[in-house]
C-alpha cells in the first residue's frame, strides 16, 4: 500500500476508539476545570501527558491538595501497564527508525496498543505511516475534547448540583472492574478497598492512596501465584 | 499546607508528563536489559493498577453521602453486564440525580 493510503488506513481504525474516549477527553476537561485548573493547564495535561485515566487521577489529587511525588507517583501506577504495553509492541514496531519508535510509544494508549497488536496478528505489516494515522486521530481529538469541556466545565457554578462528583469515582470503578481477569483479582481488590477506608479514616486524606494500594501490591506478591499466567507462557 | 501557585503546578503537570513518556518507553529499554521477572515480582506489577485505582473509589463510597453509595452500587451491578464504562456512568450519574432532585427534594 502507497503510504498515503497507509495513513487512511491507520485513521479509519482509529477513528472508534477516538469517538469512544471522546466523551472522557470532555469529562477530563470539565472537571479539572471545576477543580481549579486553568484551561492552559488542564490543556497542557492532554498535550503533554496524553493517558486519559491518569489525567483523571491527576486532577482528582490536586483537588485533594496532594504532595507533589505522590500526584507523579499515582499517575505512574495508573500509567505502569505502558512499561507492559511497549515491552510487547517493541517486536511489532522493530523496523521503525529509533525517532519514529519514541514517537510511536509516545502515542501509544490503550486502544493504539490493542488496534496495533490486532493488525500485527492479522500479519499485516505495521508501518509508521498507519500507526501515525491511528495515533493522530486520537491525540487530535482528545485535545480538541479536552478544550471544549473545559470551555463548558468554566460555566459550571455547583458541580455537584449537576451530579459531576459522581462521575470521577464510577469511572475509576469501571476501570477496576476492567482488571476483573487478572489473577487473584476479588482478594487484591479487597485489601486495597479495605486498607484505603482504613487509613482514610485513621490517617487522612492523601495517605489513604498509597497505603491502600500498597496493601493491595503486598497481597499480590504473598499470594501463590496464579496458574493461568503460566499455562499461557 | 504548601500552596499550589500556578508555576509549581505546571511543573507537576510536566513532571507527570516526563515520567508518562517513562513508563511508554520502559518496556522497550527493559526489554532490551532484563530477560527474566521473577514471578512474584510480576504478581506484584501485575496488581498496581488494579490497587491504585480502587483507592480512588473505596473512599469515595465510604464518605459519600447515601445517594453516592447507591449510585455506586448501581454502576457495579451496570459493570457486571456491560464492559465500556459509559452505561455504568449513565445508570450512576441518572441514581444521583434522581435522589437528588427527587427524593432529598
Amino acid at each position: 500500500m502507497p503510504e498515503s493510503s497507509e495513513f487512511s488506513s491507520g485513521v479509519r481504525s482509529g477513528i472508534v476508539p477516538a469517538l469512544s474516549a471522546a466523551p472522557f477527553g470532555m469529562l477530563f476537561g470539565a472537571v479539572s476545570v471545576t477543580q481549579g485548573q486553568s484551561v492552559f493547564e488542564t490543556a497542557m495535561m492532554s498535550l503533554t501527558i496524553f493517558a486519559g485515566a491518569s489525567q483523571l487521577v491527576g486532577v482528582e489529587l490536586f483537588g485533594q491538595r496532594v504532595a507533589p511525588w505522590l500526584i507523579i507517583a499515582s499517575v505512574v501506577a495508573v500509567n505502569f501497564r505502558h512499561v507492559l504495553y511497549s515491552a510487547a509492541l517493541t517486536p511489532v514496531i522493530a523496523h521503525f527508525s529509533l525517532p519514529k519508535k519514541l514517537v510511536a510509544f509516545f502515542l501509544m494508549t490503550d486502544p493504539q496498543f490493542a488496534e496495533a497488536l490486532k493488525r500485527h496478528e492479522e500479519e499485516e505489516r505495521v508501518t509508521f505511516s498507519w500507526y501515525l494515522g491511528a495515533g493522530l486521530v486520537l491525540y487530535v481529538l482528545w485535545n480538541i475534547m479536552t478544550l471544549l469541556g473545559a470551555t463548558l466545565g468554566g460555566f459550571i457554578k455547583n458541580p455537584e448540583a449537576l451530579g459531576l462528583d459522581i462521575l470521577l469515582p464510577i469511572y475509576f470503578l469501571s476501570l477496576v472492574m476492567g482488571f476483573r481477569k487478572r489473577p487473584n483479582y476479588l482478594p487484591i481488590v479487597a485489601a486495597s478497598a479495605l486498607g484505603s477506608i482504613l487509613a482514610y479514616a485513621t490517617v487522612g486524606s492523601p495517605w489513604h492512596v498509597s497505603i491502600g494500594a500498597l496493601a493491595g501490591i503486598l497481597l499480590a506478591a504473598l499470594l501463590p501465584p496464579a496458574k493461568g499466567k503460566e499455562a499461557a507462557q | 499546607m504548601s500552596d499550589f501557585t500556578n508555576d509549581h503546578m505546571l511543573l507537576v503537570i510536566l513532571g507527570a508528563a516526563v515520567a508518562t513518556y517513562m513508563t511508554r518507553i520502559a518496556g522497550y529499554v527493559l526489554l532490551s536489559v532484563v530477560s527474566d521477572i521473577p514471578p512474584r515480582a510480576e504478581a506484584a506489577l501485575n496488581a498496581i493498577p488494579a490497587a491504585v485505582l480502587t483507592t480512588l473509589v473505596a473512599p469515595a463510597f465510604y464518605a459519600g453521602g447515601w445517594e453516592s453509595k447507591l449510585a455506586i452500587a448501581a454502576a457495579l451491578l451496570t459493570g457486571l453486564r456491560f464492559k465500556s464504562p459509559l452505561p455504568m456512568i449513565a445508570v450512576g450519574w441518572s441514581v444521583v440525580m434522581v435522589c437528588r432532585y427527587f427524593i432529598i427534594g
